[in-house]
């Protein structure tokens, strides 16, 4: 840990708790089940999805994608691409202007969303199977595709390191994980291990996977001139894009307007500056007029990278009674030659149990693949699936039922940190799934249901996720006609945004909903960070939340210059917002409305953009989401097919602030869930390092058949120190999933399946 | 995919005559029906016909019942319709169960009874055109061989192509003993189902029987497989929407505890939907016991070669057939 780190984290210990948010009790709209303002607006095709707005003049860009892993192009013969139809321009590493290389994803003041080094079209050299080597503008799409496809370089093919289990020998420790140690310990915990009498330690393998969000990657670039740029991207960064392609083509910042209201699923997979928004951009700069660039199905899958492969070993000492003695869990990921992304596979065991004594340490690879890249839950989705897989393991050796063995190891403290947590109802969030489950009736013995060829059998996980909050700008103004106006240039990804933004709003100015109108995905809004790490509800909320109280502080100051009003000597801190305007806390019918104070003093209207300060709570307290999985599975004793018969899903996230989405977000991450235990994979040829399976039909994310009804409870209870005392709640839902069906599955057949995806063969 | 020329023909004669006076050596032209499939493989540059010639107007959309009692379904007819068709259910529900167990509803509802046969595989090879493949490019090799291959075939298969067909429809077709008729240049003909798909020895890039020129009119099922009692059973890696991994279709006659007749057959193990002729034989006139079932199942996977991904489908194929029959044979001893 370095030591401005070391000094910050100190400040932030002694630092005094913001004060807490008096809209944690309120529940006028928020709490409330509203319906997503914009569901009209999707259902009926009237939302823009990036690669659907009407442009005037618009060409076609299609990518050509080597077919090697590693090596050079000698030669690359374009003429036949050149006069296949329609065709406008042919573009490769020939002739390509030089572009900058955007600098890694970054969140900070200088926000960037670069994903690879690799210099894209401005190199003769391949990294992966899949980098693109052309790009073809045309008439219409299907003449770029076509052209494209005629294009097939000459290389000089070498061998690449495609294969992630032959880099494994070379796995290094990387200096830092997301500004964490790579490796923390305590005691002798690999001693302790080797004397215990109960222990379990177990190897685990995850697959890749690859992002299959409803909406493709798309782009469409418009220049204005030669320094000036609208962009309409399918990103979840607008702001890091925009910074990142003003880097890539030396153009100021504010020159590049990047659009993004609506995002068709995001997962992740449209957090970073994926090749194909850097072509589209370039192929509008040579055209002199708007390209947009859509990359297949199949191309998303090569050149926009997924989840890490994994190898995992969890090993655990107990004592009798059950409590961890040793804890190990340690591992490698994959990146690619030219990305740094150590999926933090290891964070869940740094915050989940009690432990006496521990080792927790990663390792990374690199190998000629796509840089792999941030997918729900990056880290805790695979963690868990170790670690809760090993725990269920270690239950059977001590023969307690997994959920108690948890509940014996509940800690007091963070165990690594030694922080106090911020707010931790695990174990309210284990009674009341344990409850709506049915737990109690599970029968302890393995293999002791079955329904015909079916066996039968329930298991349980903890899912885990961190409380991120990100700096974050938003402006607010109350208008003349009592509205209130609030931008931001923040995302909408599915999940929710615009309604539960608009919610607040209406909560904290005490406004009807209608009277709110919020505006964002656009860039040149104030920076909202990355809709990523679950972080954009309470980062945006505390944005709003502080423009808010600057705006009513005016509103104040100018009631105060009428000596009449109701507001005359009042303090900030003695009024409050209500009946849409301002009221005197302790006479609730003295006050003015907005349109009262703003007529009176002949403005339009009052505003403030207010940027929020560093989340230096997160380092004072742990703060992280939980989650207790329930689930029944159903195997087939003959072909060893799985059906997931039945879904419960207890969470504590702080306070929920709209139960119609957040539980829909729950129920999307364990449906992602689902995919990743039992379906999903993707399948690299290591010959060849290329992706074998890119398409719906052969990489299987789950279908409605494969979905059972899921049952989600929460436990709502506010967490005094983030804003509205709410969590995000994107990622929590996958974590957990893929080991409690794990679990389930020793339950029903007494194997213990230690690698994803449980594919009926593993079964049989 | 590249240009084409579209031509629309108004009867199963000027169809095939369009192709005919649109084909050229190396150039030919293609029938096009539901284009689940052909249009996908002429986006992927798998299939580049310079011209095709749409046939779904042409009137081979129609079921009816045959003189001796079997059944002509028109190779225009579409999936879902067929599937839910009420003779179909009533009289061949293998062949209803197999097609709803096939694709999606969305897809069942565009794909044809004759385009349903001339699916052509979805090895992840043959798709790939960065990659060799002896079906898609004569000669260039088999990538499957050594490559990814859990999804491919256990039976028939030769050492230039180890690829599967696809379709659930036309396992349960073969089970039936159906019979595909055609019109083509030379007139017309008809062709026992199992003689439609090849397997794939040295010429894997042709899938069937059906000589250049040549239109599937229609499809019938005899007499003698209707009212049977049947399974089909699809083992896959989804609920719904994947191919199979493997299927067995069975339709059966038990009279007091011995097989009178039995039509058994596989998908997803083959380079065509394999009739499971030897366990056939074994077990007509047999008693319908597990012990019978899983000795048939031995003898007709004894000539199974697996491949580095793919060894547990012997396995598969064996138990599934075992508990399809043993299935079939507790219905009829309920019914009886």
């Amino acid at each position: 840990m370095n030591i401005l780190r070391k000094v910050v984290e100190t400040f932030a210990h002694v630092m005094p708790d913001r004060d807490r948010d008096e809209l944690i009790q309120r529940h006028r709209f928020l709490g409330q089940p509203i319906s997503r303002l914009d569901g009209r607006a999707k259902v009926t095709g009237a939302a823009h999805f990036s690669a659907e707005y009407p442009v005037q003049g618009l060409v076609h860009a299609a990518i050509a994608y080597s077919t090697i892993s590693k090596g050079t192009i000698v030669t690359i013969d374009t003429s036949a691409a050149e006069q296949a139809p329609g065709v406008l321009s042919v573009i490769t590493h020939l002739n390509a202007p030089q572009m900058k290389v955007p600098p890694p994803f970054s969140v900070g003041d200088s926000p960037s969303s670069g994903t690879t080094l690799v210099k894209i079209l401005n190199t003769d050299r391949i990294s992966w199977n899949g980098q693109p080597v052309a790009v073809v503008v045309a008439d219409t799409p299907e003449q770029a595709e076509h052209a494209a496809s005629l294009i097939h370089p000459v290389y000089a093919a070498e061998p690449g390191l495609n294969s992630f289990e032959e880099s494994i020998p070379h796995a290094k420790q990387p200096k830092e994980i997301m500004g964490e140690a790579p490796e923390v310990k305590k005691g002798s915990a690999d001693v302790i291990l080797k004397d215990s009498i109960h222990r379990v330690d177990l190897t685990f393998t995850t697959p890749p996977y690859n992002h299959n969000a409803i909406e493709l990657h798309a782009a469409i670039a418009i220049w204005d001139g030669n320094d000036k740029l609208t962009l309409y991207d399918t990103s979840q960064f607008t702001a890091g894009t925009a910074a990142s392609i003003a880097g890539v083509f030396g153009l100021k910042t504010e020159n590049v307007r990047v659009i993004s209201p609506f995002v068709g699923g995001g997962f992740g997979g449209k957090g970073g500056l994926w090749p194909y928004t850097q072509l589209c951009v370039l192929a509008a700069s040579i055209m002199g007029r708007p390209v947009r660039l859509t990359p297949s199905r199949a191309g998303v899958f090569r050149i926009v990278g997924g989840r890490t492969p994994s190898q995992q070993r969890v090993a655990i000492a107990a004592e009798p009674s059950g409590k961890f003695a040793a804890f190990i869990h340690e591992g490698v990921t994959a990146q690619s030659t030219d990305n740094h992304f150590p999926e933090q596979f290891s964070f869940p065991p740094r915050h989940l149990y009690a432990m006496d004594s521990y080792r927790i340490a990663q390792k990374v690879t690199e190998v000629n693949r796509v840089a792999n890249t941030f997918m729900r839950a990056p880290g805790e989705s695979i963690g868990t699936f170790a670690v809760e897989s090993a725990i269920d393991a270690l239950a059977y050796e001590l023969n307690l039922d997994p959920v108690e063995l948890r509940m014996r190891n509940e800690p007091d403290r963070d165990p690594v940190s030694g922080n106090e947590f911020s707010s931790r109802y695990l174990r309210e969030a284990y009674t009341m799934g344990a409850d709506k489950f049915g737990w109690k009736n599970r029968p302890a013995a393995v293999g002791s249901q079955r329904d015909g060829d079916w066996l039968i059998g329930q298991g349980t996980a903890t899912g885990t996720y961190p409380v991120y909050r990100m700096v974050t700008a938003a402006r607010l103004r109350i208008n003349a006609d009592g509205t209130a106006h609030v931008q931001t240039s923040c995302q909408e990804m599915g999940m929710g945004t615009q309604t539960v933004q608009t919610q607040h709003a209406a909560e904290r100015l005490a406004l009807p909903m209608e009277k709110v109108k919020f505006e964002y995905g656009d860039s040149t809004l104030p920076a909202a960070s990355v809709a990523g790490g679950s972080s954009q509800t309470i980062s945006v909320a505390l944005a709003v939340h502080e423009a808010a109280d600057n705006v009513i502080k005016e509103l104040l100051s100018l009631a105060q210059k009428d000596s009449e009003s109701a507001l005359a000597g009042a303090k900030f801190d003695d009024i409050h917002a209500a009946k849409e305007g301002l009221f005197r806390r302790d006479h609730p019918h003295l006050g003015q409305t907005y349109v009262a104070i703003l007529k009176h003093a002949g403005k339009d209207f009052v505003e403030a953009e207010h940027k929020t300060g560093a989340p230096l709570e997160t380092m004072k307290y742990s703060m992280h989401s939980y989650a207790a999985q329930f689930c029944e599975v159903r195997v087939h004793r003959l072909s060893g097919e799985v059906r997931v018969s039945r879904w419960v899903g207890a969470f504590d996230c702080g306070r929920i602030l709209n139960p119609k989405t957040a539980v829909s977000q729950f129920r999307g991450g364990i449906i992602m869930g689902i995919g990743m235990a039992l379906t999903e994979e993707t399948m690299f040829d290591d010959r060849t390092g290329r992706i074998m399976n890119p398409t719906l039909a052969e990489y299987h994310v789950p279908v409605q058949a494969d979905v059972p009804h899921i049952d989600i409870v929460y436990t709502d209870i506010a967490d005094p120190h983030t804003p509205l005392g709410a969590h995000g709640v994107g990622e929590i839902g996958i974590t957990g999933v893929a080991a409690a069906i794990a679990n389930a599955i020793y339950h029903a057949t007494s194997k213990r399946i230690t690698s994803l995806p449980i594919t009926l063969d593993k079964l049989m | 995919m590249n240009n084409f020329t579209y031509f629309r023909a108004t009867d199963a004669n000027s169809a095939v005559n369009l192709l005919a006076a649109n084909s050229t050596q190396g150039a030919a032209a293609r029938f096009l029906a539901g284009g689940t499939n052909l249009v996908d493989l002429m986006r992927e540059g798998i299939e580049t016909a310079h011209a095709l010639v749409d046939i779904t107007r042409t009137p081979l959309a129609n079921v009816h019942q045959l003189p001796d009692g079997g059944l002509r379904m028109g190779a225009l007819v579409r999936n879902s319709h067929l599937a839910a068709h009420p003779l179909i259910r009533e009289k061949y529900p293998l062949l209803s169960q197999a097609i709803l167990h096939g694709a999606s509803a969305q897809l069942r509802n565009m794909a044809t009874t004759g385009g349903n046969i001339m699916q052509r595989t979805r090895c992840y090879y043959f798709y790939d055109t960065a990659s060799r493949c002896n079906k898609r490019a004569p000669g260039s090799g088999c990538d499957a061989m050594e490559g990814l291959n859990r999804i491919h075939a256990i039976l028939g298969t030769s050492p230039q192509c180890i690829a599967t067909h696809p379709s659930d429809m036309c396992v349960a077709l073969a089970a039936l003993d159906a019979t595909v008729n055609v019109t083509g240049p030379a007139g017309e003909r008809s062709l026992p189902f199992s003689e439609v798909h090849r397997l794939p020895g040295n010429t894997p890039e042709i899938d069937t029987n059906l000589k250049p020129g040549e239109l599937i009119t229609s499809i019938d099922l005899p007499a003698s497989t209707a009212g049977l009692s049947s399974v089909y059973r699809k083992v896959r890696d989804r609920a719904s929407y994947a191919f199979a991994l493997v299927s067995v279709g069975a339709a059966i006659k038990i009279d007091n505890g011995t097989i009178q007749q039995i039509h058994l057959a596989l998908g997803g193990v083959a380079h065509k939907p394999w009739r499971a002729t030897i366990a056939e034989q074994l077990l007509c006139g047999a008693d319908a016991t597990s012990e019978n079932f899983a000795k048939a199942a031995e003898a007709e996977l004894a000539p199974a070669i697996p491949r580095r991904g793919n060894a547990f489908k012997i396995e598969l194929a064996k138990r599934t057939i075992v508990a399809v029959l043993s299935e079939l044979t507790a219905n009829e001893g309920a019914r009886q």
